[in-house]
């Protein structure tokens, strides 16, 4: 016999929890008194929940493995929402655990109650009540199980306070047995040798790659395809890193930001293979516009991302990496000698750039620039949301998987700073960057002590415009360049805002210099563009943890774009 | 390319899905409709011969995109263990009714006439109106509440409809 508060702790060791991102309260107290007594757990406190959940996310990003945070109940419960739905968005594996009020205080508007589930339901692959301690056994295992397989996502375990407190004599099971859950793995073998003659028989094909290539292990063979067939390859936000953008054969990122070269390939193939990504609209822009000329081969692990979008020739739902191990020998060695040329060209034609600053300050896209030389693209990046996040897609090289972790389904902003400390916790050897704004530093500034308590030397880059820049950016270019609650200076504020610069405060508030000193950080201001690569080179070499801020061109902007609902053809270029 | 509203395609179709017999499944399955906006026009829940499931009759209005997600989207709920449109298939539907309706004397006959013709019952009798019971497919039921509605339907519960499969074509 033990209590339910032991069992969550046994279940978490078996499972091979190795860290746990989670704040106390007195739902979840039970709980926590046994962690104290796990050897093999560590635990980080952050913050605040939504650190927790980023942390653990990020954790589980940039290592493969399943992420654990747990909260209290109520308003440790609902401060959790928007990681869950940052975790879901994007497909990554987490269980997250909740403290509730007792079973028998359910639904009385006790202290601290929400109802966990109900809010949590739609942000969640699966969420469970645990209602009978009896069951936390087989919960703790079916959780761990359907978070990580099938295409995996976030699932929460709510525990009532009798819950924990409850004893049980039930062992763990050694088998996961729910019938409704059978994720199909193997790929039809008929779908799989019918995409294999497609592709032999394309003559200008395309390999349109997502997140899910990542997620399933599946970078290799990937690769293995592209070279083999000589077929170009673009992938999502979500997929950077997934195939070498040296690779001659790569075309970078695609999409509303992406490079024009890969817009181009999309619009004018033949086939599009779509590798594990899932016809995002960013991706898309107007659905009658994308790959007008193409068929469309759609493989993915969950079969309602297929057709969900965008019409779908042929479906193959599997698990990519034995789809794509399937696949390989019967798709014959061939060349693309003309189509290949031609992306090249367009590559050649319209690379990743932007123009100086007319005032002489930092642009953005060169602390990018500079992150991947001074670092000899060996930095993990861990982005916020917003024009940084675009910046550092389109201007660091990203040759390696699970080192570009960014928030592209859901855009959270906020993500960037937990992110890369739960990053970091994850790849101790590793040179973790953050990539944040202004803006989205703001977020969750409250986690830069948990990097500096744990020693984690995490650099983390503020790229200051003094706007909510992506958002500037629609309203210059889409809404009469009307700056509606996105100045973050002092100066320049609308009407409605009623805020007069005033002479007793500095014109930019916070002083994040200042700031980083107050949680214990080394901090630099840089404006000066000849300091950015010195400045990245001592933060860098100096396993202190590292705030940077640049101070940088206030109006520059993410191009090229392709507008909302737009399509190739309307991609913007230039815009000032 | 959802609920398009003026898609000619747009049809009702049926949905057996077989389900955990556990607390929160319902609110998962309603939720998912409400999230992603798709129309359940009825719903019906209760246990299966194994009382370990239950079964959910569901119909849905939308065209034969949305009806693939659906399907696809209830495919993928853990505690959903079976979708199975009927639509494409063999099957048999019924849907009970409840309802009054005005009686007053000189009209009785011809209503008792009609519940006759239809094989309806008349299961309670009040001064003024009269409660008839009706059992039948939808286009029954339609039918039924056509003939009905000269006579002054003063309340009306409807079960929704419940089908079964016969088997694929
Ligand atoms: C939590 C959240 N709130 C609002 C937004 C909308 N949004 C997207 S980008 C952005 C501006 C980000 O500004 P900043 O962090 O300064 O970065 P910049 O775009 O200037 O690089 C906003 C407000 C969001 N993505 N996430």
């Amino acid at each position: 016999m033990r209590s339910g508060a032991r069992c969550v702790i046994e279940g978490l060791e078996k499972v091979g929890c190795k860290v746990l991102f989670g704040y106390p309260g007195g739902q979840i107290i039970n709980v926590f008194a046994e962690l104290i007594k796990s050897r093999s757990i560590r635990f980080v406190l952050p913050r605040h929940e939504q650190g927790a959940v980023h942390m653990a996310d990020a954790y589980a990003r940039a290592t493969g493995e399943v992420g654990f945070c747990m909260v209290t109940s109520g308003p440790g419960a609902t401060n959790t929402v928007t990681g869950l739905a940052t975790a879901n968005m994007d497909g990554v594996p987490l269980v997250c655990l909740s403290g509730q009020v007792s079973t028998t205080m359910i639904g009385n508007d006790a202290f601290q109650e929400a109802d966990t589930c109900g809010i949590t339901r739609s942000v969640t692959k699966h969420n469970f009540l645990v209602r009978d301690v009896n069951d936390l056994p087989r919960v703790m295992v079916e959780a761990y199980h359907i978070a990580r397989t099938g295409k995996p996502g976030p699932v929460l375990i709510d525990l009532p306070k009798d819950v924990q407190v409850g004893r049980t004599a039930v062992p763990f099971p050694d088998t996961f047995t729910r019938v409704g859950y059978r994720p199909s793995y193997e790929g039809h073998p008929k779908m799989i040798s019918r995409l294999a003659s497609l592709i032999n028989s394309a003559d200008r094909p395309l390999l349109y790659v997502g997140g899910g290539v990542i997620a399933a292990g599946a970078c290799g063979l990937l690769a293995e395809l592209a070279h083999k067939a000589d077929i170009p390859v673009t992938t999502t936000l979500m997929a950077l890193g997934a195939f070498p953008e040296t690779d001659p054969l790569s075309l970078c990122m695609c999409g509303m930001h992406g490079m024009i070269a890969a817009n181009m390939a999309i619009s004018e193939c033949d086939l599009l293979i779509s590798v594990g990504a899932r016809f995002d609209d960013r991706v898309t822009g107007k659905v009658s516009g994308f790959a007008p000329n193409a068929k469309i081969a759609h493989i993915d692990i969950d079969p309602s991302a297929i057709g969900k979008s965008v019409r779908c020739d042929l479906p193959v739902v599997g698990h990519l990496e034995v789809v794509l191990k399937a696949l390989l020998p019967q798709v014959r060695e061939q060349k693309h000698a003309s189509w290949v040329e031609k992306c090249l060209d367009w590559k050649k034609a319209d690379p990743f750039s932007y123009e100086p600053s007319p005032s002489g300050a930092i642009m953005p896209q060169y602390v990018i620039e500079q992150i991947d030389a001074v670092s000899g693209g060996k930095a993990l990046i861990c982005t916020d949301v917003g024009q940084g996040q675009m910046f550092a897609a389109q201007f660091f090289r990203h040759n390696t998987p699970r080192n570009f972790l960014s928030s592209g389904g859901l855009g959270t902003m906020g993500f960037g700073l937990p992110g890369v400390i739960g990053a970091q916790i994850g790849r101790p050897g590793q040179l973790c960057v953050c990539v944040t704004g202004d803006g989205g530093m703001q977020m969750n500034l409250q986690e830069l002590v948990v990097a500096v308590e744990h020693k984690l030397p995490v650099k983390v880059l503020i790229l200051n415009n003094g706007y909510l820049g992506n958002v500037r950016q629609w309203q210059d270019m889409f809404f009469g360049r009307v700056h509606s609650a996105t100045v973050l200076t002092q100066d320049g504020r609308p009407e409605n805002e009623h805020i007069k610069a005033s002479p007793d405060l500095p014109a930019y508030l916070p002083d994040f210099v200042k700031l980083a000193e107050a949680y214990g950080a080394k901090a630099r201001r840089i404006s000066a563009p000849e300091d950015v690569a010195p400045a990245l080179k001592e933060a860098f070499d100096d396993p202190s943890v590292w705030v940077l801020e640049f101070i940088v061109e206030p109006m520059s902007n993410v191009l090229p774009m392709i507008p909302p609902g737009g399509s190739v053809k309307d991609t913007i270029r230039r815009f000032s | 390319m959802k609920t398009a509203d003026n898609n000619p395609m747009k049809q009702k179709h049926i949905i057996n899905a077989t389900v955990e017999n556990q607390p929160g499944v319902l609110s998962r399955i309603v939720g998912l409709f409400s999230g992603r906006g798709y129309n359940i026009d009825t719903l019906n829940v209760g246990p299966c011969a194994d009382p370990m499931f239950s079964r959910m009759t569901i119909t849905v209005i939308g065209d034969e995109h949305v009806l693939e997600q659906v399907t696809k989207q209830l495919n993928k709920l853990v505690d959903v263990i079976k979708v199975n449109d009927l639509t494409s298939q063999r099957y048999l539907e019924r849907e009970l009714i409840l309802l009054d309706v005005a009686a007053p004397r000189n009209k009785r006959a011809e209503i008792m006439e009609i519940v006759a013709l239809f094989k309806a019952s008349i299961i309670g009798v009040r001064e003024n109106f009269v409660t008839i019971q009706f059992v039948g497919s939808r286009e029954d039921v339609e039918d039924f509440l056509r003939v009905l509605r000269p006579y002054s339907i003063m309340d009306l519960s409807r079960s929704g409809l419940l089908a079964v499969s016969r088997g694929a074509d």
